[in-house]
């Protein structure tokens, strides 16, 4: 494993020189350390690069990580990652993604994550996204996200590209069985000329379902972020998403959230705000002894924590 | 000790708010400016903050002069500003914002004292955002502990009652009769509440951007009680709710 992989891998997850739990490490398309659990198996996909990764019925705080690294410019990795989650397991999977490059070719990872959430399943997933070296290729990151939740599945999303990463276009698709809910907690941060798309798709379609999609961006300089959300009702259900961003200097925030009702007991919400930061927010934290500067700082990592 | 000399303010509009006004605020006492509305008290509070500049005058810490010095510089100093309206921020948890005010991290028991003089329970509250899940009262009281947490020389809390319930009113004057037993630097409030006059060692009124009238509480209070249509609405002996 390259150096530039390990401290990658140091930004995006949990590993200081091991992984707890079952891993898989992608490093330049290739694979360069794998281990499996008892409860959890990772193969190789057959048909296409990727994985298919396995987890028995009924674990219960385990631990998967699959990290990708991309450590150098020319690279276009594509990768196709399935997870089947047994009923009732309870896990945390964590996929995050580091891109280096110090040349001026472009560099460019396209995950692509399937959810397979059986009857009464909890999955914690964590991605982490960053963009980093000198170079002036670009940086791409687009993941895909689709996942499959049956009655009373539980899935947290918790994603967060906070600088370096040039280009994004996420996409993020989730079909929701009786009872099973979804909560996603989205941050990006965009600087200098950066843009990132996220797109929402969430198909309520069981009795009792719900989702929690609350994303919040920071566009700094001149960078764009386009945010589009859609929440179908198709049974009763609770649908709430919340898109918050902080714009400075010549930063552009597009959002464009839509609700669809498709059953009289559905109750879907949505609350937007974009603006920057609070004059009265800096006058605080300044009479408490900080500069300008760092107020501002301040209050954009609490705004993306 | 802090000296205010012949400061005037006016607005960008240019409607004059505050006129040649001196106030000396000796160590150790808790000063009470009150006053009718739109008279200055507000004004004179975020001058001395640094958050307003003053059009002419002098300010003296400690025999400093800190006309000059910002708001950063002038909390450096020790000076602490409660806003009437605390502000809400999203993603930053009572316990950041403690600490912030700290210049420390805190362990719980360092938190609990600071959330016990308010009355909160810092078990509770630490882990929570500083946002809008929050009640008035329950900002305000927070908005005072960043304050108390910094152990300044100089406090200002510019209308502590305003906006909270009863409940939170009760145990905010007994925060302020705990404040004031054991004193440490110089607190200015700004208040129309009877119950927070009561507590101060001198008042000062302050109307029509100039000071009126001003000296030890207990003389005070019993000019207020004769004066009321001078001084216009300066007290009130329960909250408004």
């Amino acid at each position: 494993m390259k150096e530039i992989t390990k401290d990658l891998l140091r930004e995006i997850s949990e590993w200081n020189g091991e992984f707890k739990g079952a891993y898989n490490i992608r490093e330049d398309g290739a694979c360069v350390g794998r281990v499996s659990s008892k409860n959890i198996k990772i193969e190789s996909k057959k048909d296409q690069p990727g994985l298919e990764i396995f987890i028995a019925p009924g674990t219960k705080g385990e631990t998967v990580s699959i990290p990708a690294c991309v450590t150098h410019g020319d690279i276009d990795d594509l990768v196709y990652n399935d997870f089947y989650v047994g009923e009732d397991a309870d896990v945390i999977i964590v996929a995050g993604c580091g891109i280096h490059t110090e040349t001026g070719e472009p560099a460019r990872h396209n995950g692509i994550h399937r959810f397979f959430l059986k009857k009464g399943s909890r999955v914690k997933y964590l991605e982490k996204h960053i963009g980093k070296g000198h170079g002036t290729g670009l940086r791409s990151i687009d993941p895909v996200t689709e996942a499959e939740l049956e009655e009373n599945a539980v899935l947290e999303m918790d994603t967060a590209q906070i600088g370096g990463v040039d280009r994004t276009t996420r996409i993020t698709a989730a079909k929701l069985g009786e009872g099973a809910k979804l909560f996603i907690r989205e941050r990006i941060l965009t600087e200098k000329e950066q843009t990132a798309k996220t797109d929402f798709k969430v198909e309520l379609n069981g009795k009792d379902s719900g989702v929690d999609l609350i994303s919040r961006s920071v566009a700094r300089d001149d960078s764009h972020q386009e945010y589009h959300s859609v929440i179908i009702g198709n049974a009763p259900c609770t649908g709430h998403s919340e898109c918050d961003a902080i714009i400075s200097e010549n930063g552009k925030v597009d959002a464009a959230p839509e609700l669809h009702a498709r059953d009289n007991d559905a109750a879907l919400i949505h609350e937007a705000a974009i603006g920057k930061i609070a004059g009265e927010q800096i006058l605080k934290l300044r009479t408490l002894g900080m500069t300008e500067e760092e107020a501002e700082a301040t209050i954009i990592d609490g705004f993306l924590s | 000790m802090l000296r205010l000399e012949n400061i005037s303010w006016s607005t960008p509009n240019g409607i004059e708010v505050l006129k040649n006004l001196d106030l000396t605020v000796p160590d150790g006492k808790l000063i009470v400016i009150t006053g009718p509305n739109g008279g200055g008290k507000t004004t004179l509070a975020k001058i001395i903050a640094g958050i307003y500049k003053q059009d002419s005058g002098k300010i003296f810490l400690n025999d400093q002069d800190i006309t000059g010095l910002d708001i950063t510089e002038r909390a450096k100093m020790g000076i602490s500003f409660a806003f009437q309206q605390p502000v809400r921020f999203k993603g930053i948890t009572v316990r950041k914002l403690i600490e912030l005010a700290a210049g420390k991290e805190l362990d719980k028991n360092e938190l609990c004292d600071i959330m016990s003089k308010v009355g909160l329970c810092a078990e509770e509250y630490i882990d929570r955002e500083v946002n809008t899940t929050l009640s008035g009262g329950e900002i305000k009281r927070i908005e005072i502990a960043t304050v108390l947490a910094r152990h300044s020389v100089f406090t200002l809390f510019d209308e502590p009652e305003a906006g909270i319930d009863l409940w939170s009113f009760t145990s905010l004057i007994k925060t302020f009769e705990e404040i004031r037993n054991n004193l440490n630097g110089s607190i200015i409030i700004i208040s129309h509440q009877e119950r927070i006059l009561n507590i101060a060692d001198e008042i000062v009124v302050v109307a029509n951007g100039r000071i009126k009238a001003s000296g030890e509480a207990d003389k005070m209070m019993d000019i207020l009680a004769e004066n009321k249509s001078v001084f216009g609405r300066c007290s009130k002996q329960e909250a408004m709710f």
